[in-house]
């Protein structure tokens, strides 16, 4: 009976994510399938990549994308033609165009927005209160004293 | 019974709460001893009832009383004892009442060790923790009470979640929260100072104790957060970008920001504003952080609770805090005028240098967690942002601080000449060069990561060094100076060369890593970069509260045996869930990470292995990190100045 109900679980348990038999004879073409799998999103899962994701689904389209390159498709055109039927929910890196500009915009002009604001303090910083500097140079001091006493 | 007496002492500690967020602050308007003194008694009973109600949940664990909703969901008594206490906080209501009870923690111990606080603003501090405190005890209170009765209470729990069933995952939550919640600190702190009107180096040197030991519970936490990810998920991926842990990846950013903006505050009397508005916003994200977790707008693999109506509740608790507090800052913006006069190269301007791109790079993680949310709301767009996405926008900034961090650390206060720190610096960059160049003609043809990730680390350790070095000053006794140096000069040292640690480890083990999948008979060999691995034998286990298919490999590096592995694959019947338990040979260089999957139609098992380099790095400079902040922490400035001479372990929160 125990060993019924281990054999069960073992077969009850969920596959692995990249099983060896979907591995591609060429090593070339299965490194640019991994590559690929690793941006398009387990549509079934929480955040998770085909490539690492257990779920049926990401399988059948880990194997679509083996497919196509297999067929002679290039990369983008691997990509495209997985867009083409899911949506960009898809992809795991939204590109750049449309209102997503602005997403891949948003830390270089934050950078530049901070750097000149920071510029502007800290040329305010080094300028304003020049009385004070003045009155920390002792042989500036020294100097007034002399030209007040003559 | 004693259920009830914690559920009684819960309700108890939100009316103490209640009162005391009102009296101390009305008694340091009015200048009322008396009142301002009611603070102390009431944070010390708030913290105890907490205890108390949380002791009384932890009973109910520990015996597993299956009368109690909670238990029963997530209890079971097959468990291991550890992990049923664990089981206390791996789970939604759970976790709250240990948020909250690290609150009022935080609370007591501003009570009990800030004696040289100035009565006023020690009253208005404990005032507005108590304000923080009573949101989360009417949170809990109205919609996820944990003593919430079974009318037919069960025979036996539906078990723990056999992923949480874990050493390294059962101490990540906790930590994470007295980081979070050690921001709720430095910004009672904050609130406290704003509408005392009073922002001076005083201040910073207060508030800087807090904002370090948050930021070193939060690292801890994040670090074994990734270290469990490593070795539980079954590839030996550390971070992954989810939501949730973005969610506390932002605090942590912006704690660090507000760390060293707070030494300028404690030295120089400036970026007052600034280091204010760090103060609240490191909060903020705390409590958005909260807010992801546990509302499910973000679908991600942590989501605990997929409750709107809780969900709303963070966020009004969120927006509240938020409001009341920036408004107070825009009307008090004129009692914080700088003091300190300083040129353009100083050190003052590298630490906003490191400001701007710690605050830059959260942003960054910012508005890539939220985007998804944004597009579709806004552009009409359903689509995601991964991993992909981060390791591109994210990673520069972190380049460019490390870049800088090492000339920048040496740079004098006020007025620094950067020639004179460049040239004390020449070694070190010689060296990380010639590391980094090393590293590229040795990996030929590969992506330029690992070479500049290696270039970083070793720039950033031997820059540390160079830095500690100068401190000892000239001439003979050098290494006796060594030794005798503060503290917090260690802790800084350390802390940076962490860092480098820490990104040398990523970006090696993100360039050359190396995979294998394939089918094993047992007998059968594999080769890995050069390491041998063969299937001695595979056989079924029984284990406390699950079942698992556990493997024997032998590891062997030039035909000599090098140790014995053994992966396990467990199923628990009870939730119904499979988790793979890998195993490690953990290496100085290197780890080793065997899988043993599915058994194969032809006979054989489906096997995973993989060559990880400098994975352990990864960890080692999260803990040397860590330890940075503690030895910061430890530094004689702060045991001084926190008025804790009668106590001599000064900061509570150690």
């Amino acid at each position: 009976m125990k060993r019924l109900i281990l054999a069960l679980c073992v077969i009850a348990a969920p596959v692995f994510a990249v099983q060896p038999d979907e591995i591609l004879d060429d090593p070339a073409l299965e490194e640019r399938a991994r590559d690929i799998s690793a941006g398009l999103r387990c549509l079934v899962c929480r955040n998770e990549s085909i490539d690492d994701s257990n779920a049926e689904l990401a399988r059948d389209l880990r194997l679509l994308v083996r497919e196509r390159l297999v067929a002679g498709d290039s990369n983008e055109e691997v990509v495209d033609f997985v867009v083409d039927r899911y949506g960009e929910y898809v992809l795991l890196k939204p590109r750049s165009g449309g209102s997503n500009l602005l997403l891949w915009m948003a830390g270089p002009i934050m950078l530049g927005a901070g750097l000149v604001m920071a510029g502007v303090y800290l040329r305010g910083r080094a300028r304003t209160p020049e009385r004070e500097v003045a009155r920390l140079s002792e042989a500036e001091e020294r100097r007034l004293r002399e030209i007040l006493d003559d | 019974m004693i259920t009830e007496l914690g559920h009684f002492a819960l309700i108890l500690a939100f009316l103490v709460a209640c009162a005391q967020a009102v009296i101390p602050l009305v008694g340091a308007h009015k200048r009322w001893p008396g009142w301002m003194a009611f603070a102390e008694p009431a944070a010390t009973i708030q913290f105890l009832l907490t205890a108390a109600s949380f002791a009384a949940l932890t009973w109910a664990f520990v015996t597993s009383d299956f009368s109690l909703r909670l238990v029963t969901l997530n209890s079971h008594t097959d468990k291991p004892m550890l992990y049923k206490i664990t089981g206390v906080w791996g789970n939604h209501e759970g976790s709250m009442l240990l948020w909250v009870l690290i609150v009022t923690l935080f609370g007591g111990a501003v009570a009990w060790f800030g004696a040289n606080l100035p009565p006023s603003l020690k009253a208005r501090v404990l005032s507005v923790q108590a304000m923080i405190g009573a949101a989360f005890f009417a949170f809990i209170l109205l919609t996820s009470n944990p003593f919430l009765r079974m009318a037919t209470p069960p025979f036996n729990g539906q078990d723990l979640n056999p992923l949480l069933q874990d050493p390294g995952l059962a101490f990540h939550p906790p930590f994470l929260y007295l980081g979070y919640v050690g921001l709720s600190m430095t910004f009672s702190f904050a609130v406290a100072a704003l509408i005392e009107g009073r922002v001076d180096a005083a201040w910073g040197r207060w508030v800087r104790p807090y904002t370090l030991a948050a930021w070193i519970f939060l690292t801890i936490g994040i670090g074994l957060g990734s270290w469990w990810a490593y070795y539980e998920l079954g590839w030996g991926g550390f971070w992954f970008w989810d939501p949730v842990e973005n969610a506390s990846f932002m605090p942590w950013l912006i704690a660090a920001a507000l760390l060293h903006s707070a030494i300028v505050v404690e030295k120089r009397e400036s970026l007052k504003s600034w280091t204010i508005l760090l103060a609240i916003i490191a909060f903020g994200f705390s409590m958005v952080g909260a807010f992801i977790t546990r509302s499910g707008v973000l679908t991600s693999v942590h989501a605990f609770a997929t409750d709107p109506e809780r969900g709303v509740f963070l966020l009004g608790i969120t927006a509240a805090f938020m409001m009341g507090a920036l408004t107070l800052f825009a009307a008090r913006a004129n009692v914080m005028q700088a003091r300190g006069v300083f040129s353009m190269v100083s050190r003052e301007s590298v630490l906003v240098l490191n400001n701007i791109l710690l605050a830059v790079a959260c942003f960054v993680v910012f508005i890539g967690t939220m985007w998804p949310l944004i597009a579709e709301m806004a552009f009409d767009r359903k689509l995601s942002v991964g991993a992909p996405f981060f390791n591109a926008a994210f990673t520069p900034f972190m380049v460019l601080l490390g870049l800088v961090l090492p000339v920048g650390a040496m740079m004098a206060w006020k007025r620094a000449t950067v020639g004179r720190v460049v040239r004390q610096l020449i070694p070190a960059f010689v060296l990380a060069v010639a590391i980094g160049a090393l590293a590229w003609a040795i990996q030929s043809g590969r992506s330029a990561l690992g070479p500049v990730g290696l270039f970083l680390g070793a720039w950033l350790v031997a820059g540390a060094m160079v830095d500690i070095w100068s401190r000892t000053g000239r001439g003979s006794g050098r290494l006796a100076r060594l030794t005798r140096l503060p503290r917090a000069d260690w802790g800084k040292a350390v802390a940076h060369g962490g860092l480098g640690v820490t990104m040398a480890g990523i970006a090696a083990m993100m360039a050359w890593e190396a995979e294998d999948i394939r089918v094993l008979q047992v007998g059968e060999d594999l080769e890995i970069a050069g390491y041998g691995l063969r299937l001695d034998e595979v056989h079924q286990e029984q284990g406390p509260n699950y079942m698992a298919t556990k493997a024997t490999f032998t590891l062997s590096q030039n035909g000599r045996e090098i140790s014995e592995m053994h992966p396990e694959k467990r199923v628990y019947p009870v939730a119904e869930m499979p988790t793979t338990e890998a195993a490690l040979d953990n290496g100085f260089l290197r780890d080793i990470y065997v899988v043993i999957g599915d058994p194969q139609e032809g006979g054989g098992w489906a096997v995973r292995s993989y060559y990880k380099p400098l994975a352990n790095w990864i960890w080692g400079g999260t803990i040397l990190m860590a330890l940075g902040g503690a030895l910061s922490l430890s530094d004689r400035r702060y045991r001084v100045a926190a008025g804790a001479r009668k106590l001599p372990q000064g900061v509570p929160a150690e």
